[in-house]
C-alpha cells in the first residue's frame, strides 16, 4: 500500500509538481496515468523510494519514506519495492538465474535458489535459466525483469510503461503476468502508462493532469 | 552471489581489456622479480664463493682482476708471486691459515688448480670416488668436469697450457685421475684439483708458472733468478696467489696495508671487490628497474583507463543495483575489489612466470657459472606482490568514488 500527503517536488530550477493525496490499500492494483512532464516519473521514483520528496509524506508499506536515508532506505527498497524499468537494464555479465539471485543478494535476503526457479517456472523462463540477457528476446527479458522485481516478494510493485512498442496480444499478455504476479506475493501494482490499452483494464486510475504539473508554489 | 563473484563476473564479462590488463602488469611485476632473482643469487653466489677468504695476495694490479683470476675463477691473473715471499706472510702473527694457488694450465677449459687440500675445504668440497693427490701429477676432478671429459679414476690426461683451450698441449708429462668430487654446487665443480708441485714440474725451465698469460711486469729476469733460488733443486718457485685467512678481525686493519706498502705484491678482499662487482652491475640493474617500473606505472594507468571506460558502460547496470537495494558503499567495494582482483591475478602471473623463467635460465645454463634457480623466494617479493595490489587499488579508487555517486534516478530517467 501507499499513502500520500500534500506531496511537493522541485527539481533544480525546475517548478513544483505537487501531487493529489491518493492512497491505495494494500493488493490493490492501478493504473498511473498523465500525459508526459506531468510527473509519472517522479513520483514512482518517489514511492519506489529513490528520490526523496521535498515536502510532505508519502508512506509506503508503513514506512514514511521521507524519514529514510542511507543504508536503511536501500534495505528498505530492496526488501519492499519491486520495479520493472522500461529500459530492462538486466545485468549483461549475469546469467538470467543469477540476475535474480543478485536482487536477493542486494536486498541482504537469503539466497534461495529454489525460489529463483519457482519464479522463472512462473514465468515460462524455467529453460532459460543459464541464458545471459543478450541471448534473449525482448519479451523474454522483460519476464526477467519482472522475475527480477518479484522475486523478493515485494510489498509494492511498480512498473514504468512496461507497454510501450508492444502489440495488443502482448500488451495484454504483460498486463496479466503483472497482475497475477502481484497477487502471487501480495502486493500492491501500480503501472505508470500513458497507453490507453493498460488504462481501460484497470478499475482504479490515478490520474496525473497537466494541471496539477502546472501548478505553482 | 557474492561481491566477489559479482566482480569477477564483471571482469569475465569482458575477457580482452581484462586479460590485456593482467598481462601489461604481470609483464611489469614479472620483470622486477626476474631481476631481483637473477641479483640476489649472483650475489648470494658471488659472497659464497668468497666466503672463507679473507684476504688475497697476488701480483700487483688491478685488485678486481685478482680477486676475479684466483676466487672466482674467471679473469686471467695479473702475475705471480715468489713463494719466499709468500711464506713469509703465511708467518705473519695475524695470519690464521694460508692456501696456495698455482694457476697455469687447463683441461677442456676448466682450470688446473695447483694448491693443498685445504681449498677444496673450504668449499666444503667432499671426494664421490678415489682418494685426493699425493706426489705430484695427481689430480682430483670436479663434478663438471668429470662428467664433460669422461675421464674415470686411474685415467690420464694431457693438460693444456694457459687458462683457455686450444693451448700448448703438455703430451709429454700426462696427468692421472686419482679422485673425483661429488657434485655440490660450488666452484669446485668446475676445476682440477692438484698439488702445485705438479704446476712447477710441468713448466720447469719456463720462467714462470703461468707464464702463457702472465703480465710483461711479473716476468723474471733470468738475471734475478739467482737470488730467488731458494729450493733444492734451486729453480725459482712462485705461486699465482696465497688465500688468507685472518687469525683475529683486527688483522682487516693492518695486514692489507702492511702487504701493500711494503712488498712488490698486493693484498685485495675478496668481500669488498665482490661488493664493488655488485655495485658496478648494481648500475646496469637499476637501468632495467626502471624500465620495469614505467611497465607497472603504464599497466596503472591501463587498469584505470578500462575500469573507468567499463563504469561509464556500466551506469545502468550500477544504477539498477542501487534500485535492487545495494548501499552506495558495497558498490564501491565492488569496484575496489575488481581492481584488486586484477592485480593480484597480475602478480600471481607474473610471479610465477618470473620463477619459471629463472628456472629455465638455470636449466639452460643461460648465465655460465651461475647456478640459478626458481624455487628461491626473496622476501622482496611479498613487497612486490603488495606493490601491485596498491597499483590495483590506487587504479581502482576513482572509478570507485564514481560508482559510489551513481545517480539511481538515471533507472527510470532513461528513456
Amino acid at each position: 500500500m501507499f499513502e500520500l500527503q500534500q506531496l511537493r517536488h522541485r527539481y533544480p530550477g525546475g517548478q513544483d509538481i505537487c501531487f493529489p493525496d491518493w492512497t491505495l490499500a494494500q493488493g490493490e492494483h492501478a493504473v498511473l496515468v498523465g500525459p508526459s512532464g506531468s510527473g509519472k516519473t517522479t513520483l514512482l521514483s518517489i514511492i519506489g523510494g529513490m528520490l526523496k520528496p521535498q515536502h510532505g509524506l508519502a508512506k509506503v508499506a508503513g514506512e514514511e519514506i521521507g524519514g529514510m536515508a542511507g543504508a536503511a532506505l536501500d534495505r528498505f527498497r530492496g526488501q519492499r519495492i519491486g520495479l520493472v524499468p522500461q529500459r530492462l537494464h538486466l545485468v549483461a555479465s549475469l546469467t538470467v538465474a543469477e540476475n535474480l539471485q543478485l536482487a536477493q543478494y542486494l536486498a541482504q535476503l537469503p539466497q534461495d535458489a529454489a525460489r529463483v526457479q519457482t519464479v522463472l517456472d512462473r514465468l515460462g523462463l524455467g529453460e532459460l535459466a543459464r541464458r545471459r540477457p543478450h541471448q534473449l528476446s525482448q519479451g523474454q527479458a522483460q519476464r526477467v525483469a519482472i522475475g527480477r522485481a518479484v522475486v523478493n516478494a515485494p510489498r509494492l510493485l511498480l512498473a514504468d510503461e512496461p507497454t510501450a512498442n508492444l502489440d495488443d496480444a502482448a500488451t495484454h499478455a504483460v498486463i496479466s503476468l503483472l497482475e497475477r504476479e502481484a497477487e502471487a506475493v501480495g502486493a500492491t501494482l501500480l503501472i505508470a502508462s500513458h497507453d490507453g490499452r493498460v488504462k481501460s483494464h484497470f478499475q482504479r486510475h490515478l490520474v496525473l493532469g497537466a494541471h496539477t504539473a502546472e501548478v505553482t508554489a | 552471489m557474492n561481491i566477489v563473484k559479482l566482480s569477477l563476473k564483471q571482469l569475465a564479462a569482458r575477457p580482452l581489456t581484462t586479460s590485456l590488463n593482467i598481462l601489461l602488469l604481470a609483464i611489469g611485476i614479472g620483470t622486477v622479480s626476474v631481476l631481483m632473482l637473477f641479483n640476489a643469487q649472483l650475489q648470494d653466489k658471488l659472497y659464497s664463493v668468497g666466503h672463507g677468504i679473507d684476504l688475497v695476495v697476488g701480483a700487483k694490479g688491478s685488485p678486481l682482476q685478482l680477486i676475479l683470476s684466483t676466487v672466482y675463477q674467471v679473469d686471467i691473473p695479473p702475475g705471480n708471486i715468489p713463494l719466499k715471499e709468500a711464506n713469509k706472510i703465511a708467518k705473519m702473527p695475524y695470519v690464521a691459515n694460508t692456501i696456495p694457488m698455482a694457476l697455469g694450465d687447463n683441461l677442456l677449459g676448466h682450470r688446473i688448480i695447483g694448491t693443498s687440500p685445504d681449498y677444496m675445504k673450504l668449499y666444503e668440497g667432499k671426494l664421490a670416488e678415489g682418494r685426493l693427490w699425493n706426489v705430484s701429477m695427481e689430480a682430483v676432478l670436479g663434478a663438471n668436469v668429470a662428467r664433460q671429459s669422461h675421464l674415470k679414476v686411474g685415467d690420464e690426461f694431457a693438460s693444456t697450457h694457459g687458462l683457455t683451450p686450444g693451448g700448448h698441449l703438455h703430451d709429454d708429462n700426462k696427468y692421472q685421475v686419482v679422485g673425483i668430487m661429488a657434485q655440490n654446487n660450488t666452484i669446485l665443480d668446475d676445476v682440477v684439483l692438484t698439488d702445485v708441485q705438479s704446476v712447477w714440474d710441468l713448466h720447469e725451465g719456463e720462467s714462470t708458472t703461468n707464464q702463457a698469460f702472465a703480465q710483461p711486469a711479473a716476468k723474471k729476469d733470468k738475471a734475478s733468478d739467482d737470488s730467488n733460488d731458494d729450493e733444492e733443486d734451486f729453480k725459482p718457485r712462485e705461486l699465482t696467489a696465497l688465500l688468507v685467512q685472518y687469525k683475529t678481525p683486527l688483522a682487516v686493519l693492518a695486514l692489507p696495508r702492511q702487504i701493500n706498502a711494503n712488498t712488490n705484491m698486493q693484498a685485495a678482499s675478496p668481500a669488498l671487490e665482490s661488493a664493488r662487482l655488485v655495485s658496478i652491475l648494481g648500475f646496469g640493474l637499476n637501468a632495467f628497474r626502471a624500465f620495469a617500473v614505467i611497465l607497472i606505472i603504464s599497466a596503472a594507468l591501463s587498469v584505470f583507463v578500462a575500469l573507468y571506460t567499463a563504469l561509464k558502460e556500466r551506469r545502468f547496470d550500477l544504477a539498477v543495483m542501487r534500485m535492487l537495494g545495494s548501499s552506495r558503499l558495497r558498490l564501491c567495494m565492488a569496484v575496489l575489489l575488481e581492481g584488486l582482483l586484477l592485480s593480484s591475478a597480475a602478480a600471481l602471473a607474473g610471479l610465477a612466470v618470473a620463477h619459471a623463467v629463472t628456472e629455465l635460465a638455470g636449466r639452460l645454463n643461460w648465465v655460465p657459472g651461475l647456478p640459478l634457480t626458481g624455487l628461491w623466494w626473496e622476501q622482496q617479493e611479498a613487497g612486490l606482490v603488495l606493490l601491485a595490489l596498491g597499483v590495483g587499488l590506487v587504479a581502482a579508487i576513482i572509478p570507485a568514488i564514481q560508482a559510489y555517486r551513481t545517480d539511481i534516478g538515471t533507472v527510470l530517467a532513461e528513456r
